[in-house]
């Protein structure tokens, strides 16, 4: 083997196997799993903030209205998962979000 | 009017209308970078090959003053002609008219040559530069899109389909390329993209350049939807003809056979396979040593590298690759690498190309991304592709053969027709530090020197079972070879099975997990 082709060698364990191989770029960017926090609310599409429909503090039953979420023409409905209280808002009327952006968190 | 006149006439109107969108346009054209449409095809094909079709044909949209616009040929280019004495039928698309849009006329030039390809079972290609639907003419554009996708699917299988990329194909227009056997991108002349980065940005706020977003180097790394990359059109149209060479004509016929020659590979295959079995080594200089001439033509060289693919010969015969990577990601197989693979597979039965497989497979790649990427309908398709092919199918296993990765790689089960194995082949369930973990667990839980019974028990396990002759005393490996003996043994496989005949129940098609 080549000095060259030596270079980029890192261990990568399958089955507890430890290989010497190189990464692909794209497995190097790989989005690495969070597990979900069920008091955040995120965006699941990017888009805009139309309208807040509740104040930081506010105390808001199952499947109220907290904001819209305008995507691809659509006004999207955000609502509340379970009864609770909205802890912070994160985002005001007009901005422009991404995908998985932290909206509200509520408690 | 004498017939000299007439003919003189002819010329004149051939001249006019061959310059397409005038010197204008075709002045911005190489401005950009790229040949005209007419340059590329006779590029392209053999010398004095070409003959076009429906060089007069005139567009037929009468709104937005279109009436009173002449486009020369409705912006693409079609005929028939040869490479190294292959027939083609082909068509361009000609940017320097309306920007290559695509209208009624347009469409129906493209699924004339079309039926044309597929009615005189030849190959077709398609060269793509094209701003998209031509929106003077609203839906009949659309209808026009469509009725190349259908003949694409029809023709699917039947005979091969090339694309070539050589400027843009945006929106609806990259379904067709999507839908045939191999696309070309050519760096800083491709792109491709459904939605452009206006529309991303304004609706969505993300700011992306065209060549970020869509260029020959992201489909050709990182999408996977395009199976050749180069640098300029010479050397895309180089690897097309060499492409053109390695295929038939059409699904009832076999690859063009060449004069065998030996490898130029002199040496022992051995000494390219490191002894420790997790060192890794570049497969593709295994298939160099095996080869005809060791002319190995890869496909799908930058994505998904830790699965290798492409053509070879054996004995002036086309035969198709499929060996894991060691080199890349452990060889593993994922979402990615098993798409690859399958697709190849397809394509190979589909035209009575044989399949060698070269396995050094350590199991699939773990992780959370994968398995919710789908890797296990993306891993059965390899499972689908294997068991469905009837062409003659031989397999090698270099190195290790584990798990499921072991019964995906065309194994007997999935009916190979020729299995070997080298003799520092490991054919187990899993690697010995995983297997004996599992069952010597008691034992080496249960010992006062934990490491050193471990140890002890892989040392035990290797010996019993990481070798190939555990699967040989059951007949899943028909024989257990020396590495210098491969290539006779393929070339044998390849010979005895010239006659295989491998009928299977009649349906209308399976339904593979796409």
């Amino acid at each position: 083997m080549s000095k060259e082709n030596k270079e980029g060698l890192v261990d990568f364990a399958i089955l507890s196997m430890k290989y010497k191989t190189k990464l692909t770029k794209k497995f190097q960017n790989r989005v690495k799993y969070d597990d979900p926090n069920p008091n955040h609310i995120l965006s699941y599409i990017p888009g805009t903030i139309c309208e807040v429909f509740v104040k930081e503090g506010q105390e808001v039953q199952e499947g109220e209205s907290l904001l819209i979420l305008e995507a691809m023409k659509m006004r999207n409905q955000i609502t509340m998962p379970y009864t609770g209280k909205v802890k912070a808002i994160k985002v005001s009327t007009g901005d422009r979000i991404p995908k998985n952006h932290l909206m509200v968190e509520i408690e | 009017m004498s017939l000299k006149k007439h003919i003189l006439d002819l010329r004149k109107r051939r001249e006019q209308v061959q310059k397409g969108g005038g010197d204008k346009a075709i002045e911005k054209q190489a401005a950009m970078g790229k040949m005209t449409a007419r340059e590329r095809i006779l590029a392209l094909l053999d010398k004095d090959s070409f003959t076009e079709y429906d060089l007069f044909v005139e567009h037929t949209a009468r709104d937005f003053g279109m009436d009173k616009k002449q486009l020369h040929g409705d912006g693409v280019i079609i005929g028939t002609g040869t490479i190294y004495g292959a027939p083609i039928c082909i068509f361009a698309q000609d940017f320097t008219v309306a920007g290559g849009s695509l209208g009624l006329m347009h469409a129906r030039k493209i699924t004339k040559i079309m039926d044309h390809a597929l009615k005189m079972r030849v190959p077709l290609i398609g060269i793509n530069d094209s701003g998209g639907a031509r929106i003077q003419e609203g839906v009949n554009s659309l209808a026009g899109y469509g009725e190349i996708f259908y003949r694409n699917t029809l023709a699917s299988g039947v005979i091969p389909q090339l694309s070539v990329i050589l400027g843009p194909c945006a929106g609806g227009a990259v379904y067709s390329p999507a839908l045939t056997d191999f696309v070309f991108v050519v760096e800083n002349i491709s792109k491709m993209f459904i939605t452009g980065p206006g529309v991303i940005e304004s609706v969505l706020g993300e700011k992306i350049s065209m060549e970020d977003l869509g260029g020959a180097r992201v489909h050709a790394e990182i999408t996977g939807n395009a199976h050749f990359f180069s640098e300029s059109e010479a050397e895309c149209f180089e690897q097309i003809k060499k492409l053109v060479t390695f295929i038939p004509w059409n699904n009832s016929k076999k690859a063009k056979a060449f004069p065998p020659k030996p490898p130029k590979f002199k040496g022992n295959i051995e000494d390219i396979i490191p002894s420790d079995p997790k060192t890794p080594y570049d497969v593709r200089d295994v298939i160099k040593a095996i080869v005809d001439d060791s002319d190995f033509f890869e496909i799908q060289e930058l994505w998904a590298a830790n699965m290798v693919i492409g053509f070879g010969r054996l004995n002036g015969e086309t035969v198709g690759f499929v060996a894991n990577q060691p080199m890349v990601l452990a060889g593993v197989l994922d979402c990615d690498s098993s798409d690859k693979a399958a697709r190849f597979i397809r394509f190979c039965d589909s035209f009575n190309i044989p399949i060698v497989t070269l396995e050094d497979m350590p199991g699939y790649l773990p992780g959370v991304d994968q398995e919710h990427a789908g890797v296990i309908r993306h891993g059965a398709k390899v499972l689908y592709a294997y068991s469905e092919a009837t062409v003659p199918k031989v397999t090698v296993i270099l190195r290790k053969a584990y798990g499921g990765g072991y019964i995906a790689m065309n194994s007997r089960h999935l009916g190979a027709d020729f299995m070997f194995a080298w003799p520092m082949a490991e054919i187990a369930v899993m690697g010995p530090e995983g297997a004996a973990n599992i069952i010597f667990k008691k034992e080496i839980d249960e010992a006062e020197d934990k490491d050193a019974m471990r140890a002890l028990k892989v040392e035990e396990y290797k010996e019993k079972f990481a070798n190939p002759y555990v699967a040989a005393a059951k007949g899943y490996i028909d024989s257990v070879i020396e590495p210098n003996e491969t290539r006779a043994l393929l070339l044998h496989a390849i010979e005895v099975s010239a006659g295989k005949d491998d009928h299977r129940p009649a349906k209308k098609h399976g339904i593979p997990p796409f």
